[in-house]
């Protein structure tokens, strides 16, 4: 089953690749949403037989969450700060993929270097490549972007790139373990939906620059 | 001696301008025009070539020469693309290198006589081609190279005869992501409409169509010849990889590719009706991001 689990791995490469050259907020959270669901389908694939109710609970919260509950609050976000013009962002978009693709070979560099114990046959040898690359996407995209939804949208691909290794290497996690950390998101995703409608409530956009000018002190 | 390869050379050389037609019916279709007949190239060849041509006083030797070379640079570049899963009539160790390196000797010949005209406009189209092409070979290369990875074939028509996209279960992901890359490359290198617009005349957008602005007669048409060439030999490179080919009966078998070619020009029709152009400065984001792919590809064959 292999195959499969590639062929979901490249759509999620793919989404990091559009994710760092693209500067359409709304494609982007959409993007995120489309990789949220595929990585939700990875521990079906990656253990086969494992169609155990919890299994199905963990596939239909997670689902949920990532694909339907944190691109609801995204939007909302967006709609209510009105960003209709994306601010340009530290690092370009061209750079920014030629800075992935550097990334990329880094991370297939290190992939095969770290001596991961590879827990079963039916894992590919790409997810764990492919999870340090979609980290990398989201740490660049917190590091060189400017606005804060942009940053919000970074987190969450790191969120997923955690989600990916961890359904490679651990296979099963305890339920507990799993529930707090899709909790976490949860929480997460929602204050910082309320932050970034307080950050544009004070300075009228979101770039996140404008909260040096908050400082008490001149240097 | 074979007779196949020629006879397949032969059909690309009097087969490529109807698939210019097909793209220009496909688009017509798509603004509720009826459209230019399918066969309009050939008629418009037919009548270029009747005429005369006038050279300019500031121009050299280098303009006039500029047409047949970019010619002659692209019916080379066609003898080493493989007809989907048959052999091409040339086929050695490294020829896809070849195949670049014709590809931008064409380019280079245009550019040239563009330049010799010394109009403003044609340097500044030339200008925008050598970026754009720049930009686009790494993607060219790097993706042929990932594919010599995957399949071990070192010439165009070993790789192009292992590799098929529609027998998904021996197909290779890497094979799919050179695909949509070698699709950038294909609608940027044809001059097509997310980075080119073959229809626009207002010569501060236009890139390919202004720097042949000053070609007239015979040398128009060779120039129209050579881009339906073109389009034909990287699209038969695109569909080689594309397309399956084991296992077909001989005559099915060599049906394909013609039937995917026309298929293609159809999908670049489809392109050019729903998208609009790229603004200039977003165009090396779209081929640095073919690249991207293409780096991909071959990082994972390279695993």
């Amino acid at each position: 089953m292999t195959v499969w689990t590639d062929t979901l791995l490249v759509f999620v490469l793919l989404g990091d690749f559009f994710l760092l050259g693209s500067s359409r907020i709304r494609a982007s959270i959409r993007t995120v949403a489309a990789q949220g669901l595929l990585l939700g389908f990875l521990p079906l694939l990656v253990q086969e037989g494992a169609e155990t109710p919890r299994a199905v609970f963990l596939f239909a919260v997670g689902i949920g969450l990532r694909g339907v509950a944190f691109p609801w609050l995204l939007f909302r976000a967006q709609r209510a700060v009105m960003v209709r013009r994306e601010a340009e962002p530290f690092v370009g978009f061209t750079p920014s993929l030629l800075a992935g693709t550097l990334g990329l070979v880094l991370c297939f560099w290190l992939g095969a270097r770290l001596p991961l114990p590879r827990p079963a046959a039916s894992v590919s040898s790409l997810v764990v490549p492919v999870a340090f690359f979609t980290i990398f996407t989201g740490l660049f995209l917190i590091v060189g972007r400017k606005t804060a939804l942009a940053q919000v949208l970074g987190y969450l691909v790191i969120e997923n790139g955690i989600y990916a290794f961890g359904v490679s290497q651990a296979l099963v996690e305890p339920l507990l373990v799993e529930m707090g950390i899709l909790l976490d998101a949860f929480a997460a995703v929602f204050v910082m939906g309320i932050t970034i409608f307080h950050i544009s409530r004070e300075f009228d956009n979101i770039d996140v620059d404008q909260l040096a000018s908050l400082k008490d002190w001149e240097p | 001696m074979r007779l196949g390869p020629f006879l397949n050379l032969l059909i690309a050389l009097l087969g490529a301008p109807l698939l210019i037609g097909v793209v220009n019916r496909t688009k017509a279709f798509f603004a509720g025009r009826r459209g230019a007949p399918v066969l309009q190239l050939y008629f418009d060849l037919a009548k270029l070539l009747r005429k005369g041509a006038v050279y300019s006083r500031t121009t050299t030797w280098v303009f006039r020469a500029g047409p047949v070379a970019g010619l002659a640079a692209v019916l080379l570049a066609l003898t080493v693309v493989p007809f989907g899963n048959a052999p091409a009539l040339v086929a050695f160790p490294g020829d896809f290198v070849l195949l670049a390196s014709l590809l931008a000797l064409m380019r280079f010949v245009t550019i040239l006589a563009a330049l010799d005209t010394g109009s403003s406009f044609e340097g500044m189209g030339a200008s925008r081609e050598a970026l754009f092409s720049a930009l686009a070979e790494p993607a060219l290369l790097i993706g042929l190279a990932a594919i010599a990875r995957d399949t071990g074939g070192v010439s165009l028509s070993d790789m192009l005869a292992e590799t098929s996209l529609v027998d998904w279960s021996r197909a290779r992901p890497a094979a799919a992501i050179v695909s949509i890359a070698l699709f950038v490359v294909f609608l940027a290198e044809n001059s097509r409409i997310p980075v080119d617009d073959p229809d626009t005349h207002l010569e501060l957008t236009m890139i390919h169509e202004v720097m042949v602005l000053d070609h007239g007669g015979p040398d128009l048409a060779l120039i129209l010849y050579g881009a339906a060439l073109k389009f034909w030999a990287l699209g038969s490179l695109l569909m080689g990889i594309v397309l399956p080919a084991t296992g077909l009966q001989p005559a099915l078998g060599w049906a394909v590719l013609p039937a995917g070619l026309v298929g293609l020009a159809v999908a670049t029709g489809i392109v050019e009706s729903s998208m609009a152009r790229l603004r200039l400065i977003r165009v090396p984001q779209l081929l640095v991001g073919a690249s991207a792919l293409s780096v991909l590809a071959l990082v994972m064959t390279l695993r």
